[in-house]
């Protein structure tokens, strides 16, 4: 999300808008806005509903055993549907910003 | 030989396994080249291991004041210094790896599910809005969902 941020002018230019989607509360999502400096959208989905339409649960992944969101990033086009996809093995390991944008400019 | 007191070599040796380990979360996760594959974590734990075998070496010198302790102590911190990278290597190699297949997430060429959900600022927002309100002037050619772990 970080090089997401450093890249926003270009993500603009491509006609792509990045979204962050996890489970955490409008109020830690905020702070972790306002620490890292992001100002794309964060979205919370804080019992993972969403997460798990999208079959993307970790199940008691996070703390107190609660479901969070596996890693994975979504290239949607204006129409809804899916362009290019990241489901990552290890979530150490994320998908390149210059890639994603090299995927986005395929789009129509 | 001269009176080897401090056993250098194996304390630093130490402290850098805990360097090593501590500055990939902290630093080098920042970018994607050492992030990635942890490269630089690796060399370090290399060069820590030089310096604990040569303090190892030191350790079990005959000319120790205290042979017996000096052996105790060395092994403890041996041990700890391994017990640091093979904790690492599990957090960064394998532990990691701990995700689910997640077989039924949309695949391409499928719509993803419309959803509707609040932004930081309590406003409601859907992936219709999204995909439609324009970006800088000029209508959206998508959108780049992240799904990402969170701080909980």
């Amino acid at each position: 999300m970080r090089s997401i941020e450093q890249s926003l002018a270009s993500f603009n230019q491509a006609g792509i808008r990045p979204v962050a989607i996890s489970v955490d509360s409008a109020e830690v999502t905020r702070d972790l806005m306002q620490k890292a400096g992001y100002t794309f959208t964060f979205l919370s989905d804080p019992n993972a509903e969403v997460i798990r339409r999208y079959d993307l649960v970790h199940a008691g992944a996070g703390e107190h055993g609660h479901d969070i969101a596996r890693p994975a990033e979504f290239l949607v086009d204006r129409t809804g549907t899916v362009r290019w996809l990241n489901l990552t093995e290890n979530y150490w390991i994320r998908a390149r910003t210059e890639d994603i944008l090299d995927k986005a400019k395929l789009l129509p | 030989m001269s009176a080897r007191r401090f056993n250098w070599p194996l304390w630093a040796g130490f402290l850098l396994t805990l360097i090593a380990s501590l500055s990939y979360v902290t630093f080098f996760v920042k970018f994607p080249e050492t992030r990635d594959f942890p490269w630089v974590n690796l060399l370090l734990f290399l060069l820590a291991a030089m310096l604990v075998v040569v303090g190892i070496r030191r350790g079990f010198a005959r000319d120790r004041a205290h042979p017996t302790r000096s052996k105790i102590v060395t092994s403890i911190v041996a041990a700890l210094s391994a017990l640091v990278v093979a904790s690492f290597i599990f957090a960064i190699f394998i532990a990691a790896r701990w995700l689910p297949a997640s077989t039924g997430a949309p695949h391409v060429g499928q719509k993803v599910p419309e959803f509707t959900l609040s932004d930081a600022n309590g406003r409601q927002v859907s992936l219709n809005q999204l995909i439609s309100e324009p970006i800088g002037g000029q209508a959206p050619k998508g959108v780049l969902l992240v799904f990402y772990r969170g701080w909980w």
